[in-house]
């Protein structure tokens, strides 16, 4: 029987542990990451968005482990040829794919912990509230690092990579109104907005936060929105990655 | 004994050309060194990747120890390692945490690992370099790295697409020591563009050219199949008429080469010695052989389209 721990754990330290200890200044980068646009929008509205922007900031560090995700994968495969050698051992896509999306979350373990501090602050809620957070983050984890790993089996090079991960960033980063209510985007565009998954996301998390209050039927819509576009990715994930070439 | 059979495979890559037509062969693959040679382009990564289950073949199909390579890959991974031919030792980790990784992902636990990266990386020489970040070693280091992490798995079957290529000479020599060490109770298919290694190293020897299996067997009997087994080099062809039963070729270096039985061969140099003449005589070498096997004789008089090779 394979040890599956162990086949997950080589992924964490390679793409996490082992980046970290060897250069320390990642973990400031990555501590980093999350906060520009939550420091933006903070002082720009004297501070009134901060939960709403703390919420958007989780979303986004979620997001933000599937598009890692797929340069980091597209790196080691195309500049290291890792994946054929993993390829040829006993470890499945399946266990490479649990293993490296650990590490993404491993890697943002220093933002996503001073997020939720801040979270438990400045976030006034009650328990489901802050479950119903916990789980608009994994689903859209899952979604994300699916949709990464997808694209980087299927890139063969640097430049096909970045240009996946410039279009996803744009649609699941850019678009959606994460850090700031939904509200502030005017009528033509909300429906551009509805075009990223993100948007249902920041929808569910705002109306926890209080600030912004949608109907339930929206709220429901979200949720099934959120959980559908999770799985259909999985499924594409595992049917269509390329984890060998035909 | 297990054995590598190949039948009849085929790989078309999407929307170009064959890469490999029709190749079957048979070795034993309980232990030893197949080589496997022939020019840039010839399909050598495109086989190694088709058995290391890396690439699905167009048509055909492979066996490895009994194991299917495409009914039954997952089981034949426990059983197989490779080294790809562009594979780099990961940039950020040291030789050390590279390997203890690898050995992970094959399952072992993380104390095992630790042990055996380090005895793996002791054994290719490399114990100075164990906590150096591999970005930083030279080429050649970087792919010892990697042939040590295949070393310290537990896998019988190891694919190494062009092992020694960047090697300094001694390196090489080094390399060729642990491999022979290795193919005890390995079976090491490997690629190279070394002729001399593969003359050196491989019990036996397959050349690929175009896509095709052009000849495979120890290098007696690729010798032996060859209708002119000997070599007799000479500065300039002045000195002799074309003898019978041997072709004269125009050689890489500016000798000349002729070709002949055993026979002709004795009677040539008898009547070189007594002209006087400079000259050296061998038995085919596997360069000899592989320039006549893919049919690029630099130039060649009296080229007989024979088809013997
Ligand atoms: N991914 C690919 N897509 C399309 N064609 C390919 C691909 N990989 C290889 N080929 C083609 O298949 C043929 C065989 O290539 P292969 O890499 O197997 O050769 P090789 O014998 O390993 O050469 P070398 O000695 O240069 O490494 C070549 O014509 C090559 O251009
Ligand atoms: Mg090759």
């Amino acid at each position: 029987m394979v040890n599956k721990f162990s086949q997950m754990l080589a992924s964490i330290l390679v793409n996490a542990i082992y980046a970290m200890v060897n250069y320390p200044i990642v973990l400031i980068s990555t501590l980093l990451a999350p906060f520009s646009l939550l420091i933006v929008i903070t002082f720009v509205t004297h501070g009134s968005l901060l939960p709403v922007a703390i919420g958007g900031a989780l979303i986004m560090t979620m997001i933000g482990s599937g598009t890692s995700l797929q340069q980091d994968l597209s790196h080691l495969k195309n500049d290291f040829k890792l994946q054929d050698m993993i390829v040829s051992s006993p470890t499945t896509s399946k266990v490479y794919l649990i293993g490296m999306s650990i590490s993404e979350i491993v890697y943002s373990l220093p933002a996503i912990i001073v997020l939720v501090i801040l979270a438990a602050f400045y976030i006034q809620t009650t328990a489901i509230g802050y479950a119903e957070i916990f789980a608009v983050m994994v689903i859209i984890f899952i979604f994300s690092v699916s949709l990464g790993f997808l694209l980087s089996t299927i890139t063969s090079d640097v430049i096909q990579s970045w240009a996946f991960s410039g279009i996803i960033a744009t649609i699941l980063s850019a678009l959606p109104p994460v850090y700031y209510p939904i509200t502030y985007v005017p009528f033509p565009f909300r429906y551009i907005v509805y075009l990223s998954p993100a948007t249902y996301a920041a929808e569910i998390v705002q109306n926890v936060t209080g600030l912004v209050t949608f109907s339930s039927t929206t709220l429901l819509i979200d949720w099934i929105v959120i959980i559908a576009v999770a799985i259909i990715m999985t499924y594409i994930a595992v049917k269509k990655s390329k984890w060998t070439e035909d | 004994m297990g054995e590598l059979i190949v039948k009849k495979v085929s790989k078309r890559y999407s929307g170009g050309k064959f890469a490999l037509k029709n190749v079957s062969f048979k070795v034993p693959s309980g232990g030893g060194i197949f080589a496997l040679i022939g020019r840039n382009g010839a399909g050598k990564t495109t086989l190694v990747r088709i058995l290391a289950t890396q690439l699905k073949a167009t048509s055909g199909s492979a066996k490895i120890n009994g194991i299917d390579v495409s009914k039954n890959p997952e089981l034949l991974r426990e059983s197989i390692a490779s080294v790809p031919q562009e594979a780099r030792a990961v940039g950020w980790l040291t030789p050390k945490q590279f390997i203890t990784s690898y050995l992970l992902w094959r399952g072992f636990d993380y104390g095992d690992a630790n042990k055996k990266a380090i005895a793996a990386l002791n054994n290719v020489g490399l114990s100075k370099y164990v906590n150096v970040q591999n970005q930083k070693l030279s080429g050649g280091l970087k792919r010892k790295v990697l042939v040590a992490m295949v070393m310290a798995s537990d896998a019988k079957v190891l694919f190494l697409d062009e092992p020694t290529t960047g090697l300094d000479p001694i390196s090489r020599t080094e390399l060729w020591e642990t491999l022979r060490r290795l193919k005890k109770d390995h079976f090491i298919f490997l690629t190279t563009h070394y002729l001399e290694e593969a003359e050196r190293l491989a019990d036996l020897i397959g050349v690929l050219d175009d896509g095709k299996l052009r000849a495979i067997g120890t290098l007696d009997e690729l010798r032996k199949k060859a209708k002119y087994p000997y070599s007799i080099k000479i500065l300039s062809k002045d000195h002799v008429e074309k003898p019978k039963n041997s072709i004269i070729v125009k050689g890489i270096d500016e000798h000349y080469q002729i070709l002949t039985t055993e026979n002709n061969a004795h009677a040539i140099s008898n009547s070189l010695i007594k002209k006087g003449v400079k000259f050296s005589m061998s038995p085919l070498s596997l360069d000899d052989i592989f320039y006549y096997i893919v049919r690029k004789p630099i130039e060649v008089e009296n080229y007989e389209e024979d088809g013997e090779w």
